[in-house]
């Protein structure tokens, strides 16, 4: 008999892919990153309050959380500085500093942890930030803008998009064609991270490239919103473009933990993220509707996963509803 | 045309360490350890005693029951003991210890005299204890006997060795692909099968075109490139990807038609049918980052892995983990006592500053599992019911569907354990089917 070794013994398999969790993140928080940091050339100090103020709070909260539930604090995965950057990004240049600190905390607490942390929750947390704020706070959550095109002193009530919504009922002038440019470079008339369509689109393209992100939430999510758009009569290219939209589709509708994880699902959840999208901004009174369509297909995404289960190999039917 | 299945991932395949060295002969150790249940099926009695003398391919264990292999001494020396020893899948099983005394003197083989019937082949695959050499080590001989109303128009040989860092198929192919053929011809014609296909991946192409060399113009023998995605070599998957058919949940191959072997498998049926050669060596491959000279060796069964590493120049830095089989599917062993058995492909070594324990994290829904399951199963969802005790809800599930490729584990970000889930999951369920039959 030889002698004895010390040697690890465990399931199959043996080796590991190297994707990580925080490397996952960490992907998502660095293709964000040229659009935040547009956004603090655009908006200046104004972004840079806001994205310390936000990305501190959820930190920090996490953490406060997790040592008060006597768990392991796991503010290293980088969720929760992720979280803290998407609810700065979806928030007006202009708020007082209470905000982002607000969001940050409801995000957290409400969004996040009162499910069981990463991995639990139905609603994106930095959404549930930003609605939270949107109705308690509407007065500075809706007139914190810059002016569209204007200068960075001039205080504005109003967005690309709601200068199309005012042309729709018939109270202003608008050209759609004319906001393109800005739209892709920058855009001083909206929220941080809408500063660039552009830049967007450069991040969205490092994630699908990288298989970080499928392609089917946000083909779904875009195609609707640009199809549905020639039957409401209005700019196919300028609704995809303008408000959060492209921030939504490729940052926060693919959440994984939020979103269906069925190949069939995504696609579904993403086509509905659209539909409610352009229900919101053309019939509805406020003039976006990404952050509320995303959190009402949250609510729909056990259920659409538990109607499209992949058919398991050798199994009779197409389509089999899993049971309850 | 090589068709990409939707399903799998590709894996770093770590094989060019010995896929280009010719297969050599393992050092004989002084003892070997011949388990008698070295298949799946019912375990052999003992036909020796201690103290007794026994020569090279002597039986040394059989059984009356149908779904069985007996097994064969694989050294010339005497019984020291029959008694349990350690088994790969851990415990101890029922094991015959030959002491070698280097002669390697064989008790006299003949192969199948006369024409060859489909009754001759099965009594000499029997005979010789040929079991599959993928892994699973299911007794061949009852492969060969399609129950009464099957029939088998397909028989694929698995080429695929979709293991990463295993290449002994990959050599044996290369080596005998003369033997290959001729084991497939006799399997058709044992179970009157029309077509015969050899399927092997993309990243074997020394196989392929020798292989189509021997088969040129040949109508009824096709080679099958398949693409370098694990798992392709899963018989229910190869079966998909070369014949287009679907084996019912529950069912065997030969429900839609097809049979499968091992290509390993099919060059010791030739080996059993012509010279009468019983099973008493195999091909495998020891290697790793673990170990000094990784090598392709044709080894006696029921040598123990230690001898075999020695062979190999021992270890590469601090031993970490040694695993039989592959990396994907083998197990993970406490001690190098441990003999080869017949459906040992290889010997993987890790040093240990390449084996990862880390503490796995929630689940965070990101799909990996499900996008890469080749059966379709929902990983993710059977893995928490699983981690919650639910097994009702996982048997809903499909569980009992999955063939632990290991997919789900390798790609889960999270580190989940979810192949331990699923065997988990599977023996609960097993022995509550057992209990209420």
């Amino acid at each position: 008999m030889s002698e004895p070794l010390e040697l690890v013994v465990s399931v199959s398999p043996h080796i590991r892919a190297k994707e990580i969790v925080s490397g996952i993140i960490g992907w998502v928080i660095l293709t964000l990153l040229p659009v935040t940091l547009m956004s603090v050339y655009v908006f200046g100090l104004y972004a840079v309050k806001i994205i310390i103020l936000s990305v501190g709070t959820t930190v920090l909260t996490e953490a406060a959380i997790q040592k008060l539930r006597k768990i392991p604090i796991t503010i290293g995965d980088g969720s929760a500085a992720l979280t803290g950057l998407l609810l700065a990004l979806i928030l007006p240049p202009r708020v007082p500093w209470w905000i982002p600190v607000i969001g940050g905390l409801v995000a957290i607490t409400l969004g996040k942890q009162v499910f069981g942390g990463l991995g639990y929750n139905v609603f994106n947390p930095a959404l549930v930030g930003r609605a939270v704020l949107m109705v308690s706070w509407a007065e500075p959550m809706a007139q914190s803008w810059l002016s569209p095109l204007g200068r960075l002193d001039a205080v504005s009530t109003a967005t690309p998009l709601a200068l199309m919504k005012q042309a729709r009922a018939g109270l202003a002038q608008f050209h759609s064609a004319y906001y393109y440019k800005p739209l892709l470079f920058t855009n001083p008339g909206g929220c941080l991270g809408e500063v660039s369509a552009l830049l967007l689109l450069v991040g969205a393209t490092i994630l699908l490239y990288k298989r970080i992100i499928e392609w089917r939430i946000p083909a779904g999510f875009l195609s609707t919103v640009f199809v549905l758009s020639l039957f409401t009569k209005t700019d196919p290219f300028f609704q995809v473009l303008a408000g959060g939209l492209l921030l939504g589709a490729f940052f926060m509708a693919t959440d994984y933990v939020t979103s269906p994880v069925t190949p069939r699902g995504t696609l579904i959840f993403g086509i509905g993220c659209g539909f409610i999208t352009v229900l919101l901004r053309c019939f509805s009174n406020v003039p976006e509707g990404v952050t509320c369509a995303i959190l009402f297909m949250n609510a729909f995404t056990p259920l659409i996963d538990r109607y499209t289960m992949p058919r398991v190999y050798g199994k009779g039917k197409r389509r089999e509803k899993a049971p309850l | 045309m090589v068709k990409i299945p939707r399903w799998g991932t590709y894996l770093p395949e770590t094989k060019e360490k010995t896929s280009g060295k010719l297969i050599e002969d393992a050092s004989l150790s002084s003892e070997v350890v011949i388990s008698l249940c070295q298949h799946i099926g019912a375990p052999c009695n003992p036909l020796v005693e201690k103290g007794d003398r026994v020569l090279v391919g002597q039986k040394i264990g059989d059984t009356e029951a149908f779904c069985s292999a007996p097994v064969h001494a694989s050294v010339s020396g005497e019984v020291i003991a029959v008694e349990p020893r350690p088994h790969f899948t851990g415990g101890c099983l029922l094991s015959v210890v030959i002491a070698a005394d280097g002669k390697q003197e064989n008790v006299e083989f003949a192969g199948v005299s006369g024409k060859l019937t489909p009754q001759k082949v099965r009594c000499a695959v029997r005979e010789a204890g040929l079991v599959g050499l993928g892994g699973a080590a299911f007794p061949t001989h009852v492969k060969l006997c399609p129950p009464e109303g099957k029939s088998i128009d397909s028989v694929i040989i698995n080429g695929c060795e979709c293991e990463p860092f295993i290449t002994c198929d990959h050599r044996n192919m290369l080596e005998k692909a003369d033997l290959l053929l001729d084991g497939l011809r006799i399997i058709m014609a044992t179970v009157e099968a029309e077509k015969g296909y050899i399927g092997i991946e993309m990243n074997k192409l020394d196989v392929i075109r020798k292989v189509e060399e021997l088969v040129a113009g040949e109508e009824n023998i096709k080679v099958v490139r398949l693409d370098t995605k694990y798992p392709h070599g899963a018989e229910k998957q190869l079966i998909k990807a070369v014949l287009e058919r679907e084996v019912p949940s529950g069912g065997l191959p030969m429900d839609v038609g097809a049979l499968v072997h091992n290509a390993g498998t099919t060059i010791a049926i030739s080996e059993a049918v012509r010279e009468g050669k019983p099973l008493t060596e195999r091909v495998l491959t020891v290697t790793g980052p673990g170990v000094k000279n990784p090598k392709n060796l044709r080894v006696k069964i029921g040598t123990p892995i230690g001898h075999l590493i020695e062979g190999c120049g021992g270890f590469e830095g601090e031993p970490g983990k040694v695993i039989m089989g592959g990396p994907m599917t083998g197990f993970a062993q406490f001690s190098l006592d441990v003999p080869v058995v017949k459906g040992t492909s290889g010997v993987v070594l890790f040093p240990r500053d390449q084996v990862e324990i880390t503490p796995h994290g929630p689940c965070f829904r990101c799909g990996r599992c499900i996008r890469a399951c080749p059966v379709f199963l929902v990983p993710n969802f059977i893995g928490l019911y699983v981690e919650r005790d639910m097994i009702d809800k996982a048997e809903v599930y499909s569980v009992m569907d999955c063939i632990e490729c290991g997919l789900c584990a390798y790609v889960c970000p999270a580190r989940r354990p979810l192949v331990q889930y699923m065997k988990y999951a599977k023996g609960k369920i097993m022995a509550r089917r057992k209990k209420t039959s």
